[in-house]
């Protein structure tokens, strides 16, 4: 996924990548990583909390808790890359955008996506998968990853797995 | 998910540890709301929060009101001058009136202890207490917790002594619960004439001297010797209170570690505290300031919509 991010942007002087919290952080940080590797250079990362931007607050009762956001730098000429575990309904991701509108106006919005397992509720499409899975209908896919699970894997579980 | 806070906040007593620590984690990360550029998120984006002032507050009404703005709420202040409160209408009248035209919170400061939970029990809206008489001030209790544990840690064991006024201030009973809820140690501080009688059944220390409460304490929260006090003959002169229980800085520098200077506002420099103590570099009152606005926006977040349990419902319908 590193190399496909810079293969597209011909290098990363430009590049911010940003987490969706909490997932999506640690393999935003993952690819920071691998281009460190590739490139010899430190790419800034950001992280984002969409709770606050979910369009389904008013119905799901208790309210969850809220994470933080931090952007690194002003998003001005930035190419941003939203980093997150899985690519589903695409809601998260409509949310990430209304939230990163307030901070600024990056020059591009990429989407990158460990899993895409389909269901696309809105139009939306990442730009570099990891790996495009199918899943039947009341499966879920489970991205663990060592600080916040403990183990490091991707899991099917449920009806369609 | 957050463990849940029910319908209104009346006040931190009967709160648990748990859930005033739930509220603190979800103000830390709004602060950096109102550091944007763009200090708003869409969150109650259509919802309607009345500010109810029964009385004169700034600071308090300024501040809820930034939070219910950068969360998108759409605002309405009254102030009890000027509305149909000065010609006599009750509060569950101005309330019910309020609610026909269909909103969805209220936040009320009123003169009377117990007024918040009297409304909170009448009113299908969420109720949130800014303020009851002598009784609480959850959200300034909150915004003092959130400064403190910002510097301190974890505040179980630690020691935190409020020194003034405590007899008239719903500020200090509202610290002394949530304090104490989460597992700090508590002190009070001040003349005898403005200590209840029974403070110690509340589970706290009394210092009758300021000397022994900072020699105690990891951080001092002062409160603002209600001037119109004076004429209650609670105090002989504000020169007498500033000599016996005015923190200065000649007084901390006596102190064996450096120690946290809290003031929930307005200060009065010269007399509950000097002014090299105000503006020194121990002092997170300008942080307090800036903390209530999140700690508000929280507590917005964590009600708003919230329905009255099936408990509470069966319990209003005995009443």
């Amino acid at each position: 996924m590193a190399d496909e991010i810079l293969e597209r942007n011909a290098g990363c002087d430009r590049l911010m990548l940003v987490g969706i919290q909490r997932r999506g952080v640690q393999i935003a940080e993952r690819i920071a990583e691998v281009m460190t590797q590739r490139e010899g250079v430190d790419v800034p990362r950001g992280a984002l909390d969409i709770t606050l931007y979910r369009d389904d607050l008013q119905s799901i009762g208790p309210r969850p808790i809220v994470g933080q956001t931090h952007l690194p730098s002003a998003l001005e000429g930035r190419v941003v890359v939203i980093v997150d575990d899985v690519l589903f309904t695409g809601r998260t991701i409509r949310a990430a955008l209304d939230e990163l509108a307030d901070f600024g106006r990056p020059a591009r919005i990429m989407l990158a996506v460990l899993i895409d397992r389909g269901g696309r509720e809105l139009p939306i499409h990442a730009d570099v998968v990891g790996k495009k899975i199918t899943v039947q209908p009341g499966g879920r896919v489970d991205v663990r990853v060592p600080i916040v699970d403990g183990s490091d894997e991707v899991v099917l579980v449920g009806e369609g797995a | 998910m957050s463990s849940l806070l029910g319908k209104d906040l009346v006040g931190l007593a009967g709160l648990t540890g748990e859930q005033i620590t739930t509220i603190l984690d979800v103000a830390e990360p709004l602060r950096e709301i109102s550091e944007r550029a763009i200090k708003k998120v869409p969150t109650l984006r259509g919802m309607t929060v009345v500010n109810l002032f029964f009385e004169p507050s700034t600071r308090t009404r300024i501040s809820f009101e930034f939070a219910e703005k950068r969360m998108s709420a759409d605002t309405v202040n009254v102030a009890s001058s000027g509305s149909s409160v000065s010609k006599g209408e009750t509060l569950v009248d101005t309330a019910r009136n309020l609610e026909a035209m269909r909103i969805d919170m209220v936040v009320v400061r009123h003169g009377a202890s117990g007024a918040a939970k009297f409304l909170a029990e009448r009113i299908e809206s969420n109720v949130i207490n800014a303020g009851d008489g002598t009784h609480e001030h959850p959200t300034q209790g909150l915004l003092d917790l959130l400064t403190l544990r910002q510097r301190l840690g974890a505040l179980a064991g630690r020691r935190v002594c409020i020194v003034g006024d405590v007899l008239h201030s719903r500020v200090a009973r509202s610290n002394i619960w949530g304090l104490k809820a989460l597992g700090a140690e508590v002190a009070v501080c001040g003349p005898r004439s403005l200590l209840p009688n029974a403070i110690h059944e509340m589970g706290v220390r009394v210092f009758g001297r300021i000397e022994a409460a900072i020699e105690w304490a990891d951080a001092l929260n002062i409160l603002r010797l209600q001037l119109e006090r004076m004429q209650g003959g609670y105090i002989p002169s504000l020169r007498e209170y500033n000599r016996v229980f005015g923190v200065t800085s000649a007084r901390l520098a006596a102190a064996k570690r450096e120690l946290l200077i809290l003031h929930p506002g307005p200060m009065n420099r010269g007399v509950e505290i000097d002014s090299d103590v105000a503006d020194g570099p121990h002092s997170v009152i300008l942080d307090q300031v800036t903390n209530g606005v999140a700690v508000r926006m929280a507590v917005l977040y964590l009600l708003a919509g919230q329905k009255a349990s099936l408990a509470d419902v069966a319990k209003g319908g005995a009443a």
